[in-house]
């Protein structure tokens, strides 16, 4: 029967492309009946070949939104990490810094003054209003109080900062009494369900705990890092996980992941979050909590065979060093450590730290780790393996290596390992399983750039390592909207946002085009457009199809590439467009030293202050800005004109407008 | 199988047994489970200078639609149109399924205008 059947198929296969109504010899297939069944088969093949045909095009598409997104988050890592470079070079020269404020050049070098504030002097002082109208927590804790929380996070109540404080002073207690790796047991009782990065998506988290129940003594997890930034819930994901590790001990593991560290929470949102939601005394939060990320343990082995670690490794990580080294010594992966170890034989890389003249630090050499030891961690939190043997510099992201399956293969057999399972990257099913078996991605923030752009997933591991993976995707509406609508709400945001980046470097895209164009008519072909589109920006991507969606093409395929800024363009506060294309490109950045700058978070930097600090920026980076538009830019900021500037309202005039927004845009903006 | 994906992609339409029979050309001798982009991209040029696997055009789409709904309502209903994707031809599967009715009708719907639903999905291809 099934031969039968598939004969006929393949015979009207044949006959598909004549359309539904080319009539077959009624004999040609035996014991199928009539025309007009063959006919519905006939039509039924038809329809659904353009389907998939459609729906192919609409995952190519999802495809390649995604990896927009993608390359440009990984090409403000980078940026983060050069940042650090920036930071040496600044306080080498900075006197002014040095000398009025020693405490910025020990925070940027890794040796924070010594917080001796009592746990008592920091929460004694804070009550708990009459008022306050969200969740009560009980201490000693208990599992009611993990519900109590989220009910109340389920219901958009803020934790009490009180709690938040005792919360984390516990943490940091317990934690410092974990070893910097955990090691876990399964037994057939019980699965082990290990997640990858959640960023602040509070609706996943709540997700996989409505399928997978919540953590207990029965039901271990382990949580692979990144639990905060982006998301808009960064801080109550940790409540509930530093809860749940206070009742349950190693039954719920976390590992550090690249974003819980201080410097990269200023970039991504978690820094804004905290303080937003706690006015009065989110800075105290985000010091204390500093110290609680730089002890959280580095990874968790299950069994001796696997090994749970949330970016991956190089070819010279060693697990037998990472198990000794002083993990809280590292806290941001953008302070380099200060090289007064002996085995720094070889050359000091140029952002591996050097020691200004004339800094004082204060502590002893052994506050820091060794060059050796930091770059190990960076390793372990950046990295990402690849189908290419060997290992290579991570030159997307900035920091750790790629690493290949023989790295893998080499790592395991040297420890004894059988699996590595690591987070850290966006994967569109959730979850991908690559290097033969060995390596692992887990993801479990679903909608990460965009809602629809992929899904989360989560693994359970059982006795005798058998593994279980599952998959989901939280959706706003109570059913999924059709594949065209998720398509092009992603899409259009991708190339929204490639566009303003695109709009960053106009002026060196312009040039870049014009030296191509020999004939100056306005026109260059597809290949040299894409040629320049990918030298300029730094974006890996493929350019000829998006070509459709940035720039216009004639009749003879070649590109009108003005019409690249066509339609987006940034507001100005200033005249001059190099300046402000500059402004823009680095707002990140500027932003971030600002906020270091700024310790004492109070919004506010002096005039002196930021003039020097611009003039650095540009020499370091090598920007030609004329002194006169600084002093000009520096008026401007100047708001007041108290003296003092208030960077962030200063930023918030630099937008991109796009042109078919309909939101318009109130010209507020500088005196 | 993302080959199938890439291909189609590119604008060509093999059905599912066509497709089978490229695959068959360009994998592996080992079944791997990957394909070399070497051996695929020799393959694939032809397919597009050949023109082969054009895909269907929007009369022929709609002729099809008709023969299904012979009384010529105009529209079929939900059940019918299940039938005749998950059980004639090279059925669906249910991911497919759902989703092809997802754009189609709306959750509350039971009846798939064809000659709209062809003519928005056309629009949002170009």
């Amino acid at each position: 029967m099934a031969t039968t059947k598939m004969a006929t198929t393949r015979w009207l296969h044949a006959q598909q492309r004549q359309g539904p109504e080319a009539a077959p010899s009624g004999e040609a297939w035996g014991s199928h009946g009539s025309a007009r069944c063959g006919r519905a088969i006939r039509a039924a093949l038809i329809i659904q070949n353009w389907y998939r045909g459609y729906r192919a095009r609409l995952k190519a598409r999802q495809r390649y939104a995604l990896t927009i997104f993608q390359s440009i988050e990984y090409a403000d890592e980078q940026g983060q990490l050069q940042l650090s470079n920036f930071f040496s070079f600044m306080l080498e020269n900075y006197v002014h810094i040095q000398e009025k404020d020693p405490t910025l050049v020990n925070r940027l070098f890794g040796c924070a003054p010594q917080d001796d504030r009592g746990r008592q002097e920091c929460i004694g002082i804070i009550e708990v209003p009459e008022s306050y109208s969200g969740p009560r927590l009980q201490f000693p804790l208990n599992t009611n109080s993990l519900t109590i929380m989220i009910e109340a996070f389920k219901k958009q109540q803020i934790l009490h900062a009180y709690y938040v404080l005792e919360i984390l002073f516990e943490t940091k207690e317990a934690m410092k009494q974990m070893p910097n790796f955990t090691h876990i047991r399964t037994c057939p009782t019980k699965e082990i369900t290990i997640c990858g990065d959640l960023h602040g998506k509070l609706e996943d988290l709540l997700l996989i705990f409505s399928k997978n129940g919540l953590p207990s003594g029965y039901n271990p997890y382990v949580f692979n890092g990144d639990f905060v930034d982006r998301g808009k819930y960064s801080i109550e994901i940790l409540m509930i996980l530093f809860v749940s590790f206070l009742l349950f001990g190693d039954d719920l593991c976390l590992n550090r992941g690249n974003h819980e560290d201080f410097l990269m929470n200023m970039r991504y949102g978690f820094t804004k979050e905290v303080l937003s939601k706690y006015k009065i005394h989110g800075k105290k939060i985000l010091q204390v909590l500093e110290e609680v990320f730089a002890w959280l343990p580095l990874g968790t082995i299950i069994d001796d065979e696997i090994l749970i670690m949330h970016g991956g490794i190089s070819e010279s990580t060693d697990l037998n060093l990472l198990h000794h080294i002083e993990r809280n010594k590292m806290k941001s992966v953008l302070m380099p450590p200060v090289p007064m170890d002996k085995d720094s034989g070889t050359e000091t890389k140029k952002n591996k730290g050097h020691v200004p003249r004339g800094v004082k630090l204060s502590g002893s050499p052994s506050d820091y780790l060794t060059k050796h030891e930091w770059e190990q961690v960076i390793d372990i939190l950046w990295s990402d393996p690849r189908g290419k043997r060997g290992c290579y510099p991570n030159t997307c992201r900035g920091g750790g290596c790629y690493f290949g399956p023989d790295v893998t293969s080499k790592f395991l057999n040297k420890n004894r390992l059988k699996l590595l399972i690591r987070s850290h990257e966006c994967k569109p099913e959730g979850y991908e399983i690559c290097h033969d078996g060995k390596v692992i991605t887990v993801f479990s923030a679903s909608n990460y750039y965009e809602e629809g752009s992929n899904r989360g997933a989560y693994i359970k591991v059982g006795f005798c390592t058998t593994l279980r993976f599952f998959q989901y995707q939280v959706t706003k509406a109570t059913c999924l909207r059709p594949l065209h609508q998720r398509v092009n709400t992603i899409e259009s945001s991708a190339i929204r946002i490639l566009k303003e980046r695109m709009v960053s470097r106009k002026t060196d895209l312009i040039r870049s085009f014009q030296l191509q164009d020999r004939t100056k008519s306005g026109k260059i072909s597809m290949g040299q457009w894409a040629f320049s589109m990918e030298n300029i920006l730094g974006l890996n991507l493929p350019w000829r199809t998006l070509s459709s969606h940035l720039v216009l093409t004639d009749d003879d395929g070649n590109i009108d590439y003005m019409t690249c800024f066509h339609d987006i363009h940034i507001q100005k506060p200033v005249k001059e467009a190099t300046l402000i294309e500059t402004l823009y490109r680095y707002r990140s950045d500027l932003q971030i030293i600002f906020n270091v700058i700024d310790s004492d978070h109070s919004g506010l930097i002096s005039m002196e202050e930021f003039h020097s600090m611009w003039k650095l920026f540009c020499s370091h980076y090598n920007l030609h800005i004329g002194d006169s538009q600084v002093d000009e830019l520096a008026e401007r900021m100047d708001l007041n004109k108290d003296g003092s500037i208030d960077f962030n309202e200063f930023l918030k005039a630099f937008y991109v407008i796009h042109q078919l927004d309909n939101l318009s845009r109130s010209n507020t903006q500088l005196a | 199988r993302e080959i199938g994906t890439i291909i189609r992609s590119l604008g060509c339409c093999p059905n599912e047994g066509e497709l089978h029979d490229l695959i068959a050309e360009v994998e592996e001798e080992e079944p791997t489970g990957y394909i070399r982009f070497e051996k695929f991209l020799p393959v694939m040029t032809n397919i597009l200078v050949e023109k082969r696997y054009r895909p269907i055009p929007e009369e022929i789409l709609l002729q099809a639609f008709e023969v299904l709904d012979p009384t010529k309502r105009g529209f079929l209903s939900k059940e019918e149109l299940i039938k005749y994707m998950t059980e004639e031809g090279e059925p669906f599967s249910q991911e497919e399924m759902e989703e092809m009715l997802s754009a189609a009708i709306g959750p509350e719907s039971n009846f798939i205008h064809y000659r709209d639903y062809i003519t928005m999905m056309v629009i949002d291809e170009n």
